[in-house]
């Protein structure tokens, strides 16, 4: 067994490890001397070197990040605006990425004023959610985490839906059972938000294999934080789409903060693209606030997926404006000039309003008249969604299993009984 | 082999006694496994070391017949079996996920338990995992000691959304197993590995299923109640031989599924005898026998005689050296039928 090993293509395996090992280390001090190499299960080929070869990622460059937009709204030197981004496609987006900033501002004062109960914002991650969103199919399958509302919102979920989920009423695809942002749609290919963190990463995996061995053609794309990616979850993911040749793309949103915790208390190496090659997946770092570099980095991480036939991992660098959530004050834990100077000089709203300015495709005047009606639609789906009731008590029962099983068929009949006795206690509408 | 298993439903349509063929229970899971794949063309089977037959060898050959991207290896994490067997069954696709033993369940707890039980339920029915079953070795096997040895069907037996299921011999394995993949709901399906090789039965060919949620009368009687589950149900058969000798008859129940579980028949058999004991390996405080005590005690207070008892494992880790101290035997069963006789 040893002798084989040793004398089974291992000319080839030198050539080929003194290309790869000798080639880049020319400012290293770590000039090791290959003397031969050794084949290990699993067709690994290790070159034995004669120093200690000590790999430290902080002596290796940071992956960079793609962009096209600069701050200012201008293309960056040998930059394009992506095939298929055309003047109107540009502005419809916008118009989205308007939208879904006006739904955030309404439904947080909302909670503030306690007509909803939890409220979680997307501010200075729209690009992110509609660069990506416009590049993938309708057919692909969205496993989000829950800053991710855009997204659905690209795919048409209604603001009328959006509010009903949020006032957990009849209305409610849900059925009134999940916290606020906890959004899933059947027939957007959206699957429901849970609040477990990184749970959807194997499970999109999963999917995606059916796709996978059914031949369709579809991929599964999987939206986490930068936070979320420090759970088992993450690891159990990319290890298992990259065994099975999964299709699927891991989109990071590294946002610089989970809840509190800055990313330098999160992980030490290089963000979470750096993590993609212990794994064997390809990976692209981009401005996440750059609209433009984002719906180009989805589109060739799409690709790559569909003709390698292998999940590949996006993360894009953007900064989290709003709070966590309405239970947050984000103050507490980061200065306010942080957030002022993210907001003033790199919101990716802006910096797309910039270019069409520039382009002729918009103006000031547009631009309010568009904040102001959309705006109002809000206002007006949640005065809709706050005049509906809640579900009906009983289907507080249903789908916990396909069929009603008798324990809880008398479960309900006793919940039934007792609000028939007490009435007035229960009258209020639960909110 | 498919062929087989028309012929196997024929012969049961038919008045005909079904075609039977003598295997044991690790030849009956892998042969319900086979009907489930060979009438589902969606179903895969995958875990660790499934493709060159598992380790229990429950899953031998199947990867020659449907071919390794049916029937294959994950890598070594129990999260990420459960993570991906969700996601799988939740584009409508058939996943058989079996976790090695029933001890390394727990790092896929939180996929099982606020993921798959939750799926259809969270999303209003948008979305369910329905079609997914997981498989684990459990029970004591003689010197399997902390890691090798335990019953965890009561932590899921309090998670709404799941089922749970055990069976006790070939037959029930197989019948139980490919109802459970059949079923509309993701099932946790727990094997008694002492019984793989050491209980071997005639179990009918082809296609057949037991449905879940009913218990099984294995033995009729009329003075005490005897309920358990999967290995358990070998030890309570040798204390109803050992009751008979000393004159008390016992009524043996099988419960098959533990969640939902089957009150009724329970309920019928404790209104006739007065006494009811319930036996589980897994420890006492917590365990599944309390629910079932504590249910029929609801129902059947006035019928009966004797405080219902339990014989379970004692509250501590499962021992290596003390197993045979450790388990709920025949022996102490018997002794709990003569407390609750002469009580």
């Amino acid at each position: 067994m040893a002798l084989r090993f040793l004398t089974k293509s291992m000319p080839l395996a030198v050539a080929r490890t003194q290309r790869r090992f000798l080639a880049p280390s020319a400012s290293s001090k770590h000039m090791s001397t290959v003397v031969g190499s050794g084949e290990f299960p699993g067709g690994q080929t290790v070159p034995y070197v004669n120093t200690i070869a000590v790999v430290d990622p902080k002596e290796k460059d940071v992956i960079p990040a793609y962009r096209i937009l600069d701050q200012q709204g201008k293309l960056v030197p040998g930059g394009q605006v992506p095939e298929g981004l055309t003047e109107e496609v540009v502005v419809d987006l916008y118009k989205g990425m308007i939208r879904l900033n006006q739904m955030d501002n309404v439904f947080y004062d909302a909670q503030r004023q306690g007509r909803i109960s939890f409220y979680m914002t997307a501010f200075g991650e729209e690009g992110t959610l509609f660069g990506s969103a416009a590049a993938i199919k309708p057919r692909d399958m969205v496993f989000a985490q829950y800053r991710e509302a855009g997204v659905l919102m690209y795919r048409g979920f209604t603001l009328d839906q959006f509010a009903d989920q949020l006032f957990s009423n009849e209305g409610d695809l849900g059925k009134g059972r999940q916290m606020p942002v906890h959004y899933g749609s059947k027939e957007l290919n959206y699957q429901t938000v849970s609040s477990p963190l990184a749970t959807q990463l194997p499970q999109a995996a999963g999917a995606a294999y059916g796709f996978k061995v059914a031949k369709e053609d579809r991929i599964a794309i999987c939206y986490f934080g930068e936070g979320a990616a420090s759970e088992g979850d993450f690891h159990a993911a990319l290890n298992f789409a990259a065994t099975r040749d999964c299709p699927v793309l891991y989109f990071a949103r590294n946002n610089g903060y989970a809840i509190s915790t800055p990313v330098k208390d999160q992980f030490r190496g290089d963000g979470i693209a750096s993590r993609g090659a212990g794994y064997g997946i390809p990976v692209i770092r981009v401005d996440g606030n750059d609209l433009f570099a984002v719906y180009e980095v989805t589109k060739k991480a799409r690709e790559l997926i569909m003709t390698g036939g292998r999940p590949v991992l996006v993360e894009a660098m953007s900064y989290r404006q709003g709070h966590h959530s309405t239970s947050d004050d984000s103050t507490r834990y980061r200065e306010v000039s942080e957030i002022k100077y993210w907001k003033d000089t790199n919101c990716p709203i802006n910096r797309l309003k910039l270019y069409m300015l520039d382009q002729g495709w918009w103006s000031e005047e547009r631009d309010q008249a568009l904040k102001d009606a959309e705006r109002t639609n809000v206002l007006q789906a949640l005065a809709k969604a706050e005049a509906k009731g809640i579900p009906e008590m009983q289907t507080m029962f249903d789908d916990v299993y396909h069929e009603k099983p008798r324990h809880i068929q008398e479960q309900e009949q006793e919940m039934l009984d007792h609000v028939a006795k007490y009435p007035d206690h229960y009258a209020s509408d639960g909110h | 082999m498919l062929g087989r298993s028309i012929a196997g439903m024929r012969r049961f349509a038919s008045t005909a006694a079904p075609a039977t063929e003598r295997m044991n229970m690790f030849t009956a899971l892998n042969d319900a496994m086979r009907v489930a794949m060979e009438t589902d063309p969606t179903a895969a089977v995958f875990g660790e070391d499934v493709a060159f037959g598992g380790v229990f060898r429950c899953t031998v050959d199947l990867r020659e017949q449907f071919g390794e991207d049916r029937v294959f290896n994950s890598p070594l994490c129990e999260q990420g079996i459960a993570g991906f067997a969700i996601g799988y069954a939740s584009v409508g696709r058939t996943a058989i996920a079996e976790i090695q033993f029933a001890d390394y369940i727990f790092p896929a707890f939180d996929q099982i338990v606020n993921e798959a039980a939750k799926f259809r339920y969270r999303s209003g029915n948008q979305w369910d995992c329905g079609k997914l079953t997981f498989r684990a070795p459990y029970g004591a096997v003689g010197h399997g000691a902390h890691y090798h040895s335990q019953s965890p069907e009561a932590y899921f037996a309090h998670t709404p959304g799941l089922k749970v299921v055990i069976p006790r011999n070939p037959v029930q394995a197989k019948g139980l197993l490919l109802a459970s993949i059949r079923d509309p709901n993701p099932v946790v399906f727990f094997e008694p590995k002492a019984l793989y090789r050491a209980s071997v039965a005639e179990v009918p060919v082809g296609d057949f299923t037991i449905p879940l949620g009913q218990a099984d009368i294995v033995r009729s009687g009329t003075d005490v109640t005897l309920v358990g589950w999967g290995a358990q149900m070998r030890v309570l058969e040798e204390t109803c031989d050992m009751a008979e000798e000393a004159g008390v008859s016992c009524e043996l129940i099988d419960l098959q599924t533990i969640l939902p579980w089957d009150v009724d028949t329970i309920e019928q058999s404790v209104r006739k005898t007065g006494r009811l004991i319930v036996s589980h390996e897994a420890p006492r405080t917590g365990g599944f026998a309390g629910e079932i005590a504590s249910t029929i005690q609801e129902r059947c207070f006035l019928s009966l005689e004797a405080p219902i008892m339990r014989v379970t494992g004692y509250d501590t880790p499962f021992p290596l050296a003390h197993e045979k101290f450790y388990l709920p035997d025949a022996l102490k069963n018997f002794e709990a039928i003569k407390k609750i006789v002469n009580y």
